[in-house]
């Protein structure tokens, strides 16, 4: 019986020990629910997507509805020019809610509760951003800097702070989500231990609690996800329409 | 003082951080409830704001959680 309430995080392998170069590659049960997810959103997608019905049934309900979901939420923030994105950011929120909702099972595994998983995601988010503006503006991009409007004296201090709030994306696009997602499944899991510790008679409150809790959760699980694309449409959207 | 007892400190004033969390998001549905009762018809427009901002003053508070946890088990 699991003790600590952090012994969910735990990374093992599954199967053979592989090493290439001194790089640990075995197949993990992080690699395994990565997988499981990826499959998932294929399979939700193929059958959606296998007969295209005048009145849709569920599977093609639940595409239409993503598909949707993520083209109005693209065209809200990251205007017409974001378009050529969607994949991206399709793929990304897909990967993102389905490896959050696969953690939201008993006795599964969180993906997105290690920050080197959110880190690369986000690090690849924040390279491809700064590409895409240089890109489009040239040098120009660097008048993401300077906001106009500001008086010449404080001028200075304010493009240390624009630079430091742009480096800090990353870091703070990854914690965000990664942090949700340990204290969530660490809160879930000690208040399950309450429910032990406190036996039959004292135990209900906080079994009533986990439940409650369990569906916080998976909204926060959703939420995350959006939230994770949105603020990628966001950065999207000041490499493509330079306001300043 | 011992080491350890330090740390604990540490990480239960690092913790303290999630109350600036609990204000702002009270602070959010207050808002957001007082302006759907002023005009309820523009109330649902603004609902994906509404929860974009619940998880961006949620996540502010879990960086401190972050913190104490990295006082406890990295250090």
């Amino acid at each position: 019986m699991a003790t600590n309430p952090m012994q969910q995080f735990e990374v093992y392998r599954i199967g053979p020990q592989i090493k290439i170069a001194g790089v640990d590659l075995s197949f993990t049960n992080a690699s395994l629910f990565m997988v499981l997810s990826a499959v998932a959103i294929c399979a939700v997608l193929f059958l959606g997507t296998k007969e295209k019905k005048l009145i849709p049934d569920k599977f093609q309900l639940i595409s239409e509805i993503l598909y949707n979901f993520i083209a109005k939420m693209i065209s809200d923030t990251a205007g017409s020019k974001a378009k050529p994105y969607f994949p991206f950011i399709f793929s990304l929120f897909m990967f993102v809610l389905f490896c959050n909702m696969f953690g939201m099972l008993p006795y599964s595994f969180t993906v997105t509760s290690h920050i080197i998983v959110t880190m690369l995601l986000a690090i690849f988010i924040f390279i491809a951003v700064t590409i895409i503006g240089f890109l489009k503006h040239g040098f120009g991009y660097l008048k993401l800097f300077v906001p106009s409007g500001v008086p010449v004296i404080l001028l200075p201090l304010i493009t240390v702070i624009e630079i430091i709030s742009y480096l800090s994306r990353p870091l703070s696009l990854s914690v965000r989500l990664f942090a949700n997602m340990l204290a969530g499944h660490t809160m879930l899991k000690v208040f399950g231990g309450f429910v032990v510790s406190l036996g039959i008679l004292g135990g209900w409150l906080p079994l009533g609690f986990s439940v409650a809790l369990t569906g916080l959760e998976i909204l926060v699980a959703f939420l995350q996800a959006y939230v994770f694309a949105i603020l990628t449409c966001i950065y999207l959207n000041d490499a493509l329409n330079l306001h300043h | 003082m011992e080491l350890e007892a330090a740390k604990m400190i540490g990480a239960g004033i690092a913790a303290l951080s999630l109350a600036g969390a609990g204000i702002a998001i009270g602070n959010i549905f207050s808002s957001y409830l007082s302006a759907a009762m002023r005009n309820p018809s523009a109330a649902q427009k603004q609902f994906p704001n509404l929860l974009l901002g619940f998880a961006l003053a949620e996540a502010t508070g879990l960086f401190g959680l972050v913190i104490a946890l990295i006082i406890l088990f990295a250090f």
